[in-house]
């Protein structure tokens, strides 16, 4: 592809699945897997990169599904909320969060959850405090976090007392 | 809210990005990790009729250690920064000032290059490579020029780059035996754009610090060398009272804003002047 072009064919995969589509390329991925494939867990706030309730996984790695372009996505493996849910990847954080109370809403829910889960993948025994800088660019309106806190927390501590699978 | 129409092009060489941006001059812009320009697109502060994406762009991304130099690509993510080996070793500058920005999720994307471009008063890189020396390379079609970080940065988000220019790589001389450099930033919740920060770099003379080079952010409308608290530091042993009287010496002038007054900026460059020199010298 050589000329700027306002409209473009885009392949990838979305949890798991070979998508195709046409799309303008100032449709946000955020946008594109809502309204275009209708997976509408993927939540978006601020649209500015602020909230993180947009945070997707991009071969592997978070980011802000608010601040990628579908175009750029082209090629790209993407993992959202249902994806995850659905593999059962994140089905201890997401009981962590029921006992605890770490969600009122849920506005801020997956895009925590997803956070979380990466948090842990890189330092599955992160101190509290590491766990509130890690989710610090993940901003909840009702909770207060304590309780989000306690939730990623508990995980850590119930996989330390049961070891390694 | 959501982006204005734009083209997008996604050139597979640096020549074919080069070629774009000519063609389109000051219509085009660059896209490199987006944070802060799919940001300003969605805000609408930003209008380009083409964004040329060269994150597939095959090279701009390496970190690569030369002869004399630590060389930077410009798609260099902040997140690699965090985790290079190489730059842990000959650039803990960056190592420690990189986890300052933003979150996880924007480090995985955002580039060392994009940073640099966009000439964000408060942020991080500028400034660290504003303290230690590095040269930006940039390249145009009519080739390529290097540029010292204390000309580069010209003000409130503007640089030496020109319709038309990429940067590509920042180099770093490679620092000696004797260098030591620290690092401290305030701001109000950890991932924010600093109220005040300092990137410090010195050689270690003995007891003494000579060519001290204290290069402030969040102070000015582009990273500072705060040349006359230096001087006093400069061939001296840091004691209570040298760092009273750099801290004098000070001739920042902060603008106040709705995060802090300038009153409290001027007052934070002190402490953190304290704090960072401190370490310096250990
Ligand atoms: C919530 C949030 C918090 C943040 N906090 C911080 C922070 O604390 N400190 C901090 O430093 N940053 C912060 N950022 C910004 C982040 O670091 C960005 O990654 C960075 O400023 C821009 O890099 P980018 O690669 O994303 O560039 P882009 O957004 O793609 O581009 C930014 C600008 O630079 C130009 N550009 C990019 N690359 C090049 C190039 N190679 N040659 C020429 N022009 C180029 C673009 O045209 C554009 O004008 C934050 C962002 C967000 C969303
Ligand atoms: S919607 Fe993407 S960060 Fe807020
Ligand atoms: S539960 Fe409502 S925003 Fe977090």
């Amino acid at each position: 592809m050589n000329d700027a072009q306002e409209a473009l064919d885009i392949e990838l995969e979305v949890n798991g699945e070979h998508v195709r589509r046409r799309v303008e390329a100032r449709r946000s991925l955020a946008d594109f897997l809502r309204q275009d494939l209708g997976l509408t867990g993927t939540h978006l706030g601020c649209e500015h990169g602020a909230c993180g309730a947009c945070t997707v996984r991009v071969d592997g790695a978070i980011a802000r599904s608010c601040l990628m372009l579908a175009v750029q996505a082209d090629g790209a493996r993407i993992e959202t909320i249902e994806g995850l849910s659905d593999a059962g990847a994140i089905a201890e954080l997401q009981n962590a969060f029921v006992l605890a109370n770490a969600l009122q809403c849920g506005y801020c829910t997956p895009g925590m959850l997803i956070a979380a889960q990466a948090l842990l993948e890189a330092d599955p025994q992160p101190s509290r405090d590491r766990i509130r800088e890690f989710l610090a660019g993940n901003y909840c309106r009702c909770t207060g976090y304590q309780s989000i806190v306690d939730a990623v927390a508990s995980v850590a501590a119930h996989r330390a007392a049961r070891g390694p699978r | 809210m959501k982006a204005p129409r734009f083209a997008y092009a996604r050139p597979a060489t640096l020549e074919g990005a080069l070629a774009l941006l000519a063609a389109h001059g000051e219509e085009a812009r660059v896209l490199a990790g987006g944070q802060s320009l799919v940001a300003m697109l969605n805000l609408r502060v930003a209008a380009p009729r083409v964004l040329v994406d060269i994150n597939r762009v095959p090279g701009l991304g390496e970190v690569a250690l030369g002869e004399s130099c630590v060389r930077i690509g410009a798609l260099a993510r902040h997140a690699e920064l965090e985790r290079s080996e190489l730059v842990a070793r000959h650039l803990p500058l960056l190592a420690r000032a990189v986890r300052h920005i933003a979150h996880p999720a924007i480090r995985n994307r955002g580039t060392f290059g994009g940073s640099c471009a966009l000439a964000d008063p408060a942020a991080e890189l500028p400034a660290c490579a504003l303290a230690l020396g590095a040269k930006l390379v940039l390249r145009g079609a009519r080739g390529e020029r290097r540029v010292a970080a204390g000309e580069f940065f010209r003000g409130l988000y503007e640089t030496a780059l020109e319709a038309g220019e990429l940067l590509v790589a920042a180099e770093f001389p490679l620092p000696g035996p004797a260098s030591a450099s620290a690092f401290g930033e305030l701001a109000r919740r950890h991932g924010d754009y600093a109220l005040v920060g300092l990137a410090a770099y010195a050689q270690r003379d003995g007891p003494a610090l000579r060519d001290v080079r204290l290069a402030f952010f969040g102070v000015a409308d582009r990273p500072v060398l705060a040349a006359r608290a230096a001087a006093v530091l400069e061939g001296r042993r840091v004691d209570e009272a040298t760092l009273a009287r750099a801290v004098a010496a000070l001739d920042l002038e902060p603008r106040g804003d709705l995060h802090a007054s300038a009153a409290t900026r001027r007052r934070l460059a002190g402490v953190l002047l304290e704090r960072v020199v401190k370490e310096l010298a250990q």
